[in-house]
């Protein structure tokens, strides 16, 4: 019954938030309006994920932040100086391979999305069973630590948040 | 507190507009289409994500009441842009020889996706002839 009701909790919690930021003002009329929409639009596009993910630790969400927060800061003072003061035909730009340990598509796709907003990095392709990730960085003297880098600070975490 | 609280805001919105220029110049700038890449996708971030801060800043003390729309923009960005950036990326790989041809090896018995039907994961791959990595 419950499962008919809300078959993905998740997601109508974040429908109804981001229809409630959309109207931006707090009422209980958006606020019904929402969890129509919530619970309507689950129910209607239930079969195109027939696997959803589970978060398996959600608090673990936070700290992820922030530390993509802080490489960002950081990696888009570094492309900018490479930007604005090195001659782009010396930039020693090369695509890498990234072999994941992740397995569920989701994190994958969080994993995928996080590199490509990172500066300096933008993520290509996966290989066709989804067991690696084709990576374009815009210069690197050290690939392996460049691979090294993004298991252990960003594929570490989401392994933990979602595996 | 209001001067203080100006200070903040155009020291965000000046911060988000130089990595925004910073981005053009990098899409004017760099030789080919991957490098290209680079800059719209920085200044989405650190360059969007300043002024929008600021904005919100402003509206919260000084503008008179609290706007939560920057974070659905925020929300937004993040989620589009590094799909469009995928995209193009996989668009390009396509249509360019020389590209395939400085593709490394996936490291797995399957190629690329964009040349290999992509098998479901957790069944064994698919074997192809050709399973280098690039496309043959």
């Amino acid at each position: 019954m419950m499962n008919r009701l809300l078959p993905h909790p998740s997601l109508t919690v974040m429908i109804v938030l981001v229809w409630l930021l959309l109207a931006n003002d707090f009422s209980i009329g958006h606020l019904v309006l929402g969890l129509i929409i919530g619970l309507l639009v689950p129910r209607f596009t239930g079969v195109y994920w027939p696997d959803r993910g589970r978060l398996r630790n959600p608090r673990a969400i936070l700290g992820y932040l922030l530390v993509v927060a802080w490489d960002i800061c950081v990696s888009n003072i570094q492309v900018a100086y490479l930007v604005l003061f090195r001659r782009a035909d010396t930039l020693r730009s090369r695509f890498v391979t990234v072999p994941l340990d992740l397995r569920t598509h989701d994190a994958i796709a969080v994993l995928a999305g996080t590199i490509t907003m990172t500066p300096g990095t933008v993520s290509a392709d996966t290989s066709a069973d989804g067991r690696s990730l084709l990576v374009h960085c815009l210069d690197t003297d050290d690939p392996d630590a460049l691979v090294a880098q993004i298991k252990d600070r960003y594929e570490r975490r989401l392994k933990e948040i979602f595996e | 507190m209001t001067f203080i609280g100006e200070l903040i805001v155009s020291v965000l919105i000046l911060t988000g507009t130089f990595f925004l220029l910073v981005g053009s110049i990098g899409l004017a700038k760099l030789p080919d289409i991957m490098r290209r890449l680079h800059g719209p996708t920085k200044s989405t971030t650190l360059g969007i994500g300043a002024t929008l801060i600021g904005s919100m800043l402003y509206f919260a003390f000084i503008g008179g009441g609290l706007s939560l729309h920057e974070v659905l923009i925020t929300l937004f960005l993040f989620l589009t842009a590094p799909v469009s950036a995928y995209m193009i990326a996989k668009a390009h790989i396509l249509r360019s020889g020389s590209t395939q041809a400085s593709l490394p090896a996936t490291g797995r018995k399957t190629g690329w996706a964009t040349f290999h039907r992509p098998v479901p994961t957790g069944k064994p791959a698919h074997r192809d002839p050709g399973t280098s990595g690039k496309a043959t």
